[in-house]
């Protein structure tokens, strides 16, 4: 505190020999900044800045849809850091003619959509090549093609309709596993956290792996894996201050509550990220959705219900309360579901696997501080057995959804 | 343009493309699409369309800029030399090639770094009589070391091989002309593959004295190919140079006209290329030196450095294509058109 107070008398006088608002203190350095770069443009590029380097031109084609037989949709951007000239679109291996939204030269981050009268056939590879200006050539081929979804009654039905069957349904029959944990002892409910525990570990490593690897679709101007960065670091510090800014009242009930709050989130998040991989897999054919992978599904999700009631299992709790944080958990898949499948966009996907990612490893950090005052710990035998047997369940069901 | 077409074609462009023949494609106003009159020879054509209303509109958008190459000038533009007779009587003939490195539009909005004979690719087609006394003056006025290798029989020395010429020097090629033939010359210098696919290559015709060829309307043709972002494959295919040059703008021809065209393939990456006629048939002679033997085909293949000499008439009037029938090539810009006219429509 004396030190404190010294360091405050030693800078007001400083202060106030300068007579400089400490606003502009902040502010100087990027005043100064703003003036080099006016210099900089005003005079020119200079020296080495002015080698004639060929342009280095960078087009990602981020998504291809086909909206009916005999047409294609090609949606460009520009990631990277010299403006593109799209000259001529190539499908298979033969030019084709072609319209194109707006300008056909993208500056940096301009997208386009391109529109081609391709007779694609169901079923079959497409390759597209699009070649610029200095004949740069960039390609995109779709595994299968296949008619894109359209954002039509049936369409929206299915995968509302598939959403609640890999993701409210499966929550929800987790939920059911509450009355069995309120009558196993304190040591085993402990078990059950720490196999929800592992079960987070293992979706938050896949959904980061996902993110990571899907990285590497993104326009290297949207920095894969700055976003997943973003997504991963961003997520958890934001619930937490958020969970601190309305701390439930009720001691350790509310806390149990909470922890269950933000596991039902965050297992949300999850889903929803879940739902936009289905979806987006779906609409670019990669994806047959069979019987079998619905099952997988329904099994690797019922496990997250678990997950959501596990520390609810020594406190009284309202349907009502259970069907909400169903609902928070399930549903996201269905929104998922709907935005992977009609506007697929390797950001969006990248950034809410991130987000998900990012979620499971704040329940994490929920759980262990759960069990942390808890009898042993996460170290006592039963509780570390039940961490490995959660990631155990979640590997032996994922291996009928691995796609 | 009727209802349900995706292309922007008016229904003026298409009446005019329609107009020109039976069954082709029709490039206008930047955009592609095969018309199909309803009767052949009739005015008022459709645009094809597949069971949901798609067209099938194969081809390159926009046209290219001709004024600083215009493939359907130099389709026959021959380089005579500038002619003066020797103290012995023979005929000589004096050329002047320079190279130079110089973009090119392969492409509508392509443009390709090349490296050139005079500026264009191909180079000039040099066109002399057997017998004839040939001095080439070659300067380099490019970044790289080139030469200019001729096919034909002469000096070690002339071969243009261990006589590399670097930027800012000259060399001069002398030697007689012979065999009569279609020949070709291009650069020998290494990397051979890039000095080739760079476009330092052109056709080299010796006429035969005796007997001289008929009359006809002589056309060049140089297969070739373009790796526009040098990964070791085409991207472009063409004959002389420019992708879908002669669909967009096709050889005008008079039903009945004798035809000799010269090919040459300077295709670069792949073994072979094709040429395959349309609705004709022509007699085909393989490097153009013994008249007595030919063939009768419509399709002939070619390896690299290969070339032939063909001759053929139409019988019929309407639009006659030609390409390579590699299908890949053909879509990738070496397809054309002849468009025949006169004669009585049937």
């Amino acid at each position: 505190m004396a030190a404190l107070a010294e360091e405050r008398t030693r800078d007001g006088p400083a202060e106030a020999a300068t007579r400089t608002p400490l606003w502009l203190k902040g502010v100087l350095p990027l005043l100064l900044l703003v003036v080099l770069l006016l210099l900089f443009l005003s005079a020119g590029p200079l020296g080495v800045f002015r080698t004639a380097f060929p342009p280095v031109e960078e087009l990602t084609l981020e998504r291809i849809s086909f909206p009916e037989p005999g047409r294609m949709r090609i949606h460009v951007v520009n990631g990277g850091p010299e403006p593109v000239t799209i000259s001529q679109v190539m499908v298979d291996d033969a030019y084709w003619a072609f319209t194109l939204a707006g300008n056909a030269t993208l500056q940096r981050l301009d997208d386009t959509t391109i529109e081609v009268p391709y007779p694609w056939v169901r079923g079959e590879p497409v390759t597209v090549t699009l070649i610029s200006s200095s004949g740069v050539t960039f390609t995109h081929e779709v595994p299968v093609a296949t008619e894109s979804p359209r954002a039509d009654r049936r369409y929206l039905s299915t995968f509302a309709l598939l959403g609640i069957y890999v993701g409210v349904v499966p929550v929800f029959l987790g939920l059911l596993w509450l009355p069995f944990l309120r009558g196993v002892s304190r040591g085993w409910t402990d078990f059950f956290l720490s196999l929800t525990m592992g079960l987070l570990v293992f979706l938050g490593v896949d959904a980061l792996a996902e993110a990571v690897a899907m990285s590497g679709r993104v326009a290297s101007a949207f920095q894969g894996i700055g976003l997943v960065t973003l997504g991963v670091v961003g997520t958890p510090l934001v619930i937490e201050a958020v969970g601190r800014l309305r701390r439930p009242s009720g001691g350790m009930g509310g806390e149990a509550l909470r922890a269950a709050v933000l596991i039902a989130l965050g297992i949300g998040l999850h889903n929803l990220g879940e739902g936009l991989a289905i979806g987006s897999a779906y609409a670019a054919g990669e994806l047959a959705l069979g019987s079998a992978l619905v099952i997988g599904f329904l099994l690797h999700n019922t496990t997250e219900g678990i997950g959501i009631v596990a520390p609810l299992a020594r406190q009284p709790v309202r349907i009502a309360m259970l069907v909400r944080l169903g609902a928070l958990a399930g549903t996201p898949t269905i929104l998922g579901a709907w935005i992977g499948g009609l506007s697929y966009s390797p950001v969006a996907t990248v950034l809410f696997l991130a987000i998900g990612a990012g979620a499971a490893i704040q329940v994490v950090l929920t759980l262990a501080r759960l069990l942390a005052r808890r009898e042993g710990g996460l170290a006592r035998p039963l509780n570390a057995a039940g961490l490995v047997a959660g990631l155990v369940i979640m590997y032996v069901t994922g291996l009928w959804v691995a796609v | 343009m009727s209802k349900g077409a995706e292309v922007t074609l008016s229904r003026r462009d298409l009446l005019k493309a329609g107009a020109a023949g039976a069954v082709g494609i029709a490039t206008v106003g930047g955009a592609t699409a095969i018309v199909r009159p309803a009767v052949a020879g009739a005015q008022g054509p459709h645009v094809v369309r597949g069971g949901r209303e798609h067209i099938h509109a194969m081809g390159t958008m926009g046209d290219v800029d001709t004024s600083l190459f215009d493939p359907t000038t130099f389709l026959e533009h021959f380089d005579w030399g500038t002619v003066s007779i020797l103290p012995d009587g023979r005929t000589l003939r004096h050329y002047q090639i320079t190279a130079l490195d110089r973009p090119i539009e392969v492409v509508p909005g392509v443009h390709f770094e090349a490296w050139t004979y005079n500026g264009t690719v191909p180079g000039p087609t040099l066109r002399c009589t057997e017998g004839d006394r040939l001095r080439i003056d070659f300067t380099n006025a490019g970044s790289h070391p080139h030469t200019i290798h001729f096919h034909g029989i002469h000096p070690a020395n002339m071969d243009g091989v261990f006589e590399i010429v670097k930027p800012d020097e000259s060399f001069t090629y002398e030697f007689d002309a012979k065999p009569a033939g279609v020949q070709l010359y291009h650069c020998h210098a290494a990397p051979l593959k890039r000095h080739l696919h760079k476009g330092l290559y052109g056709a080299f015709i010796i006429d035969p004295k005796d007997p001289p060829l008929a009359p006809a309307r002589e056309l060049v043709m140089v297969m070739n190919g373009f790796d526009t972002n040098f990964d070791g494959k085409n991207e472009v295919y063409a004959v002389n140079s420019v992708a879908f040059h002669y669909q967009r703008h096709p050889i005008r021809l008079e039903v009945g006209e004798a035809v000799r065209l010269y090919l040459v393939n300077m295709t670069e990456f792949d073994l072979i290329n094709s040429f395959h006629l349309h609705g004709n048939f022509f007699k085909y002679w393989r490097t153009g030196t013994r008249p007595d033997h030919y063939d009768y085909t419509d399709n002939v293949m070619l390896c690299q450095g290969e070339r032939g000499m063909m001759e053929f008439s139409f019988e019929h009037p309407g639009l006659f294509m030609f390409h390579a029938h590699q299908s890949e090539f053909a879509e990738l810009g070496w397809m054309g058109l002849f468009e025949v006219t006169g004669g009585v429509v049937v």
